[in-house]
């Protein structure tokens, strides 16, 4: 059991930082960055996110003996496209105005590499323990990037966070004006890339002390 | 005629499918570094996209959207709640039958777009089209010219970015900065261009 629990530890703490899926991997971009304005939109993008990888992996995992190698990715494709549409539906019956707000970036899950990806590469090979942890890691590594993008995003480009101004009027009135830019698209290009540099430094410092 | 070319237009340019919604981000850096494989990638997602958003239409609008069996007797049926599942198994057969046609018919034509079709399957920008078109309410023409569109607006941005991975072979990047950084960088810079002809649509 220590075993198992070991490395369901070790593949939930690499997905987290060392793997990262975002920086690393370079896996799930695509429906990533879209929901970044808010933060709170952003979260509930994350969770979803997390519960669906993990879940895929899981089942993934329980039927990997069982589903035959040459029709694996439509089998795969079919585990995540239902766990996808049980999050849209419950997104849809208890927070409506952040379904509206996410639109059809609930639904692009089903392709966002990062499930598809984990479930291909480590689901398929390991026992579903590991699995499910390794998809909740790695959910939740997308997570902490989407979350620091918003988190700049809002808190620079319309002075808030969850929706609450923090940039005091005084500073409005002294002059100081919202970055428009990082509200738009590029704006959450060029976050993301000089985060990838920060975390690209640290790391390679790390290694050479 | 007017609504038609407007939707072509905001789809290729200001609304580009990848450097304003970053769908099909993945194969967007994965495959950006040489420019006859980006080529190659775009025009096979010209063309995928170009026939499985129609077909959507058709699908969402006869069988799922609230009321759409009505034809078959059954209007109180409501299977919206089918449709992502829907959707992606109908771009996976389309993409796998026309695969199978192009082998066919056109071996030159399979040799080019061969190797990308099935990549193309899980291209987030495919099933995002499909979903959009739905969101958007388009008419069964817009989403022809949606399709289109945004498969023109997401090879031009693929094509524009290889070439300037290319040229950034020779310039002096930070060393963290490297690969990955200084590519989503530049698709910054490169969204903030193609954002610029937003002025230019009605």
């Amino acid at each position: 059991m220590s075993l198992v629990r070991s490395k369901s530890y070790k593949a939930f703490k690499a997905a987290l930082w060392g793997n990262n899926p975002i920086s690393k991997q370079i896996l799930g971009i695509c429906s990533s960055l879209a929901v970044t304005v808010q933060l709170k939109t952003a979260i509930v993008m994350a969770l979803s996110l997390t519960l669906v990888t993990g879940f895929s992996n899981l089942l993934v995992s329980m039927l990997r003996n069982y589903i035959p190698r040459n029709i694996r990715i439509i089998a795969e494709l079919v585990i995540i496209a239902s766990l996808v549409i049980v999050a849209d539906q419950i997104l849809k019956a208890f927070f409506y105005d952040i379904s509206k707000q996410l639109s059809v970036f609930v639904g692009l899950i089903i392709t966002n590499c990062i499930v598809m990806g984990r479930a291909e590469a480590y689901a398929m090979a390991n026992p579903p323990v590991p699995s499910f942890f390794d998809g909740l890691g790695n959910g939740l590594g997308y997570g902490i990037v989407l979350l620091s993008v918003a988190f700049i995003r809002e808190l620079l480009g319309s002075g808030k966070l969850f929706g609450i101004q923090i940039v005091p009027d005084a500073f409005y009135t002294a002059g100081y004006s919202n970055m428009g830019l990082l509200v738009l698209a590029p704006g959450a290009f060029i976050v993301i890339g000089l985060l990838v540099w920060l975390q690209n430094t640290i790391s390679t410092e790390k290694n050479t002390y | 005629m007017e609504n038609l070319f407007n939707i072509l237009f905001v789809s290729v340019f200001p609304g580009n499918i990848l450097l304003s919604y970053f769908l099909g981000m993945c194969s967007f850096i994965a495959v950006s570094r040489n420019m006859s494989t980006a080529t190659g990638l775009g025009l096979a997602v010209v063309f995928v996209m170009t026939l499985t958003t129609p077909v959507n239409w058709l699908v969402y609008h006869y069988l799922l959207a609230p009321g759409a069996l009505t034809w078959a007797g059954l209007p109180d049926v409501d299977l919206n709640y089918l449709t992502f599942i829907t959707f992606i198994a109908v771009i996976a057969a389309l993409v796998q039958s026309v695969e199978m046609i192009i082998d066919r018919f056109s071996p030159t034509l399979y040799t080019a777009l061969g190797v990308f079709l099935p990549l193309i399957a899980v291209n987030c920008a495919i099933l995002g089209a499909a979903l959009f078109m739905v969101e958007r309410e388009y008419s069964f023409s817009e989403s022809i010219v949606y399709g289109f569109g945004s498969g023109l607006g997401w090879m031009l941005a693929i094509v524009t970015m290889s070439a300037l991975r290319l040229k950034m072979r020779y310039s002096d990047v930070p060393q963290g900065l490297q690969g990955f950084g200084i590519a989503m960088i530049v698709s910054g810079l490169l969204a903030m261009t193609f954002m610029l002809f937003s002025g230019m649509s009605t």
